[in-house]
């Protein structure tokens, strides 16, 4: 995958007039893209949990059916929890979308190439995990097509979006998982205990 | 195949599986995933045929952790069926719960400990609460059917109520020795 969006634009994109949507960020440059995109009390950063996050955005999927979930997660922490396609693929939310914004290297840790860089298609495993909604998105024109289906509840779906290898600056979001937590739920109406 | 399924509940004593079920109605539980158990199997079967729990089966034990972060901050609780093998898989994944305090409660069946035959459970159901002691979760021990329903109600309690990281270990004595072999 040569082409190359890139990721604070596309995240920007992704999630601009973003409505009732919740948003789960896995840990890394994705948490960093989604803050940067801008805060919001309805995002879920992760700075830690990696391979959770599909999980997290399929129990909250789950809880909240009638609210379009989307995580959005890096190559390298959807390839550290493939099952977690298979669990949600079988699961079948219509609320849920699942974004990996794939540059096929391990850019927190120094840029070595990942699985796939190497050649693993991360579409065809969710395809063959039963996902029928599957996009790879290398432009900009594709971005803005796939975006109404993050809010279409005729989900799961998910994307593939090709970024680049370009630095980006940091953004980083807050780190207390407890305030992140509070803050969330009580966005949706839930007292904090 | 049929013929091998191990029997999934004790020959004798109160049904504690039942027992489980309904503290965890009455702690209004909507979220169950497990990576399947023989020990679970009844208790898995009781909530698939309730329509207000949502069941989710895992590929692997650490995806339930997450599972039920997620479920907690749409506003539901979840619970986690899993085998004491499993636990190891669950180590990193239960920082997510000393990080941000969800609450979190699971039932592990074990093996390793008391009749068993294979030796390769052996070393992870030792290490079982251990396992979970270095990461804080607070464990309780299920060696009684009669027990069942009240440390299931009291599990429950301390985790949703108090924001606190629970297991209960269901010991393997009490689940009853599994049947490996046909007609044996």
């Amino acid at each position: 995958m040569s082409a190359a969006l890139d990721r604070r634009a596309a995240v920007k994109a992704l999630v601009a007039e973003r409505g009732d949507l919740l948003v789960v960020s896995g840990l890394g440059s994705s948490s960093y893209d989604v803050f940067a995109a801008g805060d919001h009390p309805a995002n879920f950063y992760l700075w830690g949990a990696m391979g959770g996050a599909v999980m997290i955005g399929l129990g909250l999927a789950l809880a909240q059916p009638s609210r379009p979930v989307a995580v959005i997660t890096g190559d390298g922490e959807q390839l550290m929890g493939l099952g977690s396609l298979a669990t949600s693929a079988a699961k079948k939310p219509k609320n849920l979308s699942i974004v990996v914004l794939d540059n096929a290297h391990f850019g927190e840790t120094g840029m070595q190439m990942s699985h796939s860089g190497l050649g693993v298609s991360l579409e065809q495993i969710a395809s063959g995990a039963g996902f029928r909604s599957v996009s790879t998105i290398l432009d900009h024109a594709a971005l803005q097509a796939f975006r109404p289906k993050l809010r279409d509840l005729a989900g799961p779906h998910f994307a593939v979006v090709a970024i680049s290898t370009d630095h980006v600056d940091r953004a980083l979001p807050p780190r207390d998982g407890v305030f992140l937590k509070n803050r969330f739920r009580s966005h949706l109406g839930f007292s904090v205990s | 195949m049929a013929a091998a399924a191990p029997t999934d509940t004790p020959s004798t004593g109160p049904d504690w599986p039942l027992a489980i079920y309904e503290a965890l109605k009455s702690a209004d539980v909507r979220q169950l995933c497990y990576v399947p158990d023989a020990g679970h199997a009844r208790l898995i079967r009781l909530t698939h045929d309730d329509p207000a729990i949502a069941t989710t089966v895992l590929t692997t034990e650490e995806e339930g952790v997450a599972l039920g972060a997620g479920a907690w901050l749409g506003g539901q609780r979840a619970v986690l069926l899993m085998q004491s093998s499993g636990v190891g898989n669950c180590v990193n994944m239960f920082s997510l719960l000393a990080s941000c305090r969800f609450p979190f409660l699971t039932f592990v069946t074990m093996r390793g400990e008391w009749a068993e035959f294979n030796p390769w459970q052996v070393p992870m159901g030792k290490a079982t609460q251990s396992a979970f002691e270095i990461m804080g979760v607070t464990v309780f021990r299920m060696e009684r059917p009669e027990d069942a329903g009240e440390i299931a109600a009291a599990a429950a309690t301390l985790a949703f109520d108090s924001d606190q990281p629970i297991a209960v270990l269901i010991s393997q004595r009490m689940i009853g020795a599994k049947k490996w072999t046909e007609n044996k």
